[in-house]
């Protein structure tokens, strides 16, 4: 994945939500500019 | 992909320009990835939402995929991602992702 590009997290309420998708990525370096937690029902 | 979170990725593209953007998604299984993928490349196969005939080429990564998970901080990676890695298949969404990506 190319550094310095900005982050759109979707995430899922079964798998990974949207929210620890951002902490990592920021955690690497990236900027997240939108995070979201979709819910498959 | 549901219409608001198409809306907000619309905007985001348009405010930032989507060659500057990447989508990384969290999804637990494979079903459902490849429609992910495709409105976020293509356009909502649906033809119903706001990325209806809209082709971002915005590249998708799912967040447990190596090239992703490597670049996370070791601590950040045992403490958020290890369980959901044990549990989450990623090897057919890396398929389908990858396979994305190399269309772009």
């Amino acid at each position: 994945m190319q550094k310095g590009k900005k982050i759109i997290a979707i995430g899922e309420r079964d798998g990974v939500p949207g929210p620890v998708i951002a902490e990592c990525l920021e955690g690497a370096g990236y900027e997240v500019i939108f995070q979201a937690t979709e819910c498959f029902v | 992909m549901n219409f608001e979170n198409q809306g907000v990725i619309k905007r985001l593209a348009d405010q930032y320009g989507p060659e500057n953007l990447t989508v990384v998604l969290g999804n637990g299984e494979a079903n459902g990835v490849e429609v992910f993928a495709e409105t976020v490349t293509q356009g909502d196969p649906s033809y119903a939402g706001p990325l209806a005939g809209v082709a971002l080429k915005i590249p998708v990564y799912h967040v447990l995929e190596e090239d992703v998970m490597g670049q996370v901080p070791e601590k950040l990676r045992e403490e958020k991602l290890q369980l959901s890695s044990l549990v989450i298949d990623i090897e057919p969404m890396h398929q389908v992702l990858q396979s994305s990506r190399e269309k772009l």
